[in-house]
């Protein structure tokens, strides 16, 4: 087998690996957008917060530590304790939760049937209210997450296919493990959308709040199960992420990464958000390693941006998007 | 004079209301109707007249389109209800079916059916059960349970949306003009089976439409409305030969049929208030 070839392919495994990644991402706004027509660009910042309080819960930082100091005096920094990372992430999520509650108490609750501009920069007040909370509460240096998930190159892999190809691949035990992640993420979500009462409830809020209302469906109650849910998601992206990367300021810009995967899936898909994923994530590593070095490389800047441009021109709602029913 | 299956019991009685919308658009202006228990009342009137709001501020759906019952009381049993949310409404047996069905377009017609039953804490055996009542009455939804209802035609959406209120196994339905947009086949086919859930499952209605005619041939008692205000009401029969109602709604007079365009303009002020 050429050598190009077996290049190619590695590239294009660690293409859907990191497709799965921008998809985990995309999820989250996919939920939100679907129950309450909200473009959530507070995503990727909720990723960020909910990976901050996970460390901090684990590490048993104290929350406002440096305002409570500045003002107080103290020295107080620490609780002492070192909690096991399964009890963090509960605890987080209990804050997720916490979150998803205020923010549809005291922002979009007051918003109802305005217009989805309107919506959008109340999203974009909160993304930048949460950076700084996030920031208040935990410090703004960056932090080390580690909840277990195995990292580093896979050995297997690396012996399957040098034992095939006399090269062997290297894929990340990180990858392996957040493309599993994802998979039960996205067959729970579908699940819980189509064959629950309370998903039923979350799509027909989607379609038709005064409907849904009339049927005695209540909107707040929905809106604050999304938003957990929206948060939940967050935190996995946060995990994954965070392990990859740190947690860090620029853990909220995988947002941006995720709205060529929205355009290319569609909105309102959670299958699309996946598949969007992955093609974002394949094509972007694929052309980098076959064009780039023809037109001077870093092209994976910019090449999903292009690719969703393409795909607003030829099919607007996306590959898995609702058909936007129009009768006459 | 009352017609079969209606007893005196009043259901639902709506006193002097006042409804105001942004604060500032006074739509109702002292509205007052009593709903019998196992009847159907109209609630006619023309455009603007304040039919659409009066039913949603029974069911409170007012408050998500910024609209304020500001004065009199409403209430069901005997209980004051305005203060409620549509969900509590709901589990007290009161239900609208807004105008223009307002179907989930993206779920499927029988999933559309199931939001109905949402606030019931029924087994599935009773909840499916009732989805063979609802198809027995309209057999044409059990057809097309699987596809979305946005791709139904316009009566098969008023199907779903009056089958999706049943779902919630209603005391009382607040059905808002069933024939809007619908041919006269279809709108007397959605009549005769709000006729026959009123007889056999001994449903009440308030339905507002504009179709007068229609409306006071299934009905049993009717209110006029006219901008915000009750201008006359009785027995279906009697609102039928009134001859103001034969000429302003019903489009006829004493020498036949007569456009409203021909009626001399001292003649249409004459309209039962100022």
């Amino acid at each position: 087998m050429p050598e190009q070839l077996v290049f190619a392919m590695e590239v294009f495994l660690n293409g859907l690996m990191a497709g799965v990644l921008y998809a985990l991402v995309a999820l989250g706004f996919v939920l939100i957008y679907k129950a309450s027509g909200i473009f959530n660009y507070a995503q990727g910042v909720m990723a960020l917060f909910a990976a901050l309080t996970l460390v901090g819960i684990m590490d048993g930082q104290v929350p406002f530590s440096h305002l409570i100091n500045a003002v107080f005096g103290t020295e107080i920094h620490h609780f002492g304790w070192h909690l096991p990372a399964l009890l963090a992430i509960v605890l987080t999520m209990v804050v997720m939760i916490a979150l998803a509650w205020l923010v549809n108490h005291f922002v979009f609750r007051h918003l109802v049937n305005q217009e989805p501009i309107i919506l959008f920069m109340a999203s974009i007040g909160l993304a930048y209210f949460l950076e700084g909370m996030g920031d208040i509460m935990w410090g703004a240096d960056i932090k080390k997450l580690d909840v277990g998930l195995p990292q580093g190159i896979n050995s297997a892999i690396d012996e399957i296919t040098f034992g095939i190809f006399d090269y062997g691949f290297f894929i990340d035990n990180l990858d392996i493990v957040a493309t599993g992640i994802a998979a039960l993420l996205v067959v729970g979500l579908v699940i819980f959308a189509q064959y629950t009462k309370q998903g039923r409830a979350m799509r027909a809020v989607a379609d038709d709040h005064q409907a849904a209302l009339s049927v005695g469906i209540s909107l707040n109650y929905i809106w604050v199960m999304v938003w957990s849910l929206a948060g939940f998601v967050a935190l996995v992206a946060g995990i994954v992420w965070g392990t990859k990367s740190g947690v860090q300021f620029s853990l909220s810009l995988i947002a941006l990464k995720a709205l060529p995967v929205l355009m290319l899936g569609g909105f309102t898909s959670i299958p699309g958000a996946i598949v969007g994923g992955l093609i974002i994530g394949v094509g972007e590593k694929l052309f980098e390693f076959a064009i780039g070095p023809m037109i001077g490389g870093a092209t994976e800047n910019w090449f999903a941006y292009v690719l969703a441009l393409i795909f607003l021109v030829f099919r607007p709602q996306g590959l898995f998007g609702e058909k936007i029913i129009e009768r006459v | 004079m009352l017609d079969a299956g209606q007893t005196e019991e009043n259901l639902l009685e709506v006193n002097n209301i006042e409804v105001i919308y942004n604060h500032v658009i006074l739509v109702l202006k002292g509205v007052s109707l009593n709903v019998p228990k196992g009847g159907i009342t109209a609630l006619l009137g023309g455009n603007g007249a304040g039919k659409t709001t009066t039913l949603k501020s029974i069911s409170n759906l007012l408050r998500s389109e910024r609209g304020e019952v500001t004065k009199g009381s409403i209430s069901y049993r005997g209980e004051r209800i305005q203060d409620l949310a549509p969900s509590e409404l709901v589990k007290k047996g009161v239900i609208q079916v807004m105008e223009g069905r307002h179907c989930f377009e993206h779920l499927t017609v029988e999933e559309n059916l199931l939001t109905g039953a949402y606030t019931r804490k029924a087994s599935r055996g009773d909840i499916d059960a009732d989805l063979q009542l609802v198809y027995s009455y309209f057999p044409r939804l059990k057809e097309r349970r699987r596809s979305q209802a946005g791709y139904t035609s316009g009566g098969e959406q008023q199907m779903v949306a009056i089958g999706r209120a049943l779902m919630s196994r209603p005391e009382t339905i607040l059905l808002d003009e069933p024939s809007m947009g619908l041919a006269p086949q279809l709108v007397e086919e959605i009549f005769n089976i709000v006729k026959s859930l009123n007889e056999k499952e001994g449903a009440t209605f308030l339905l507002a439409e504009q179709n007068t005619n229609v409306a006071l041939r299934f009905a049993h008692y009717g209110y006029i409305l006219e901008s915000g205000r009750v201008v006359m009401d009785g027995p279906a029969q009697s609102l039928r030969e009134n001859p103001d109602v034969k000429e302003f709604y019903l489009g006829m007079s004493d020498d036949g049929r007569k456009s409203f365009r021909d009626v001399r303009s001292y003649r249409r002020r004459k309209r039962w208030l100022s």
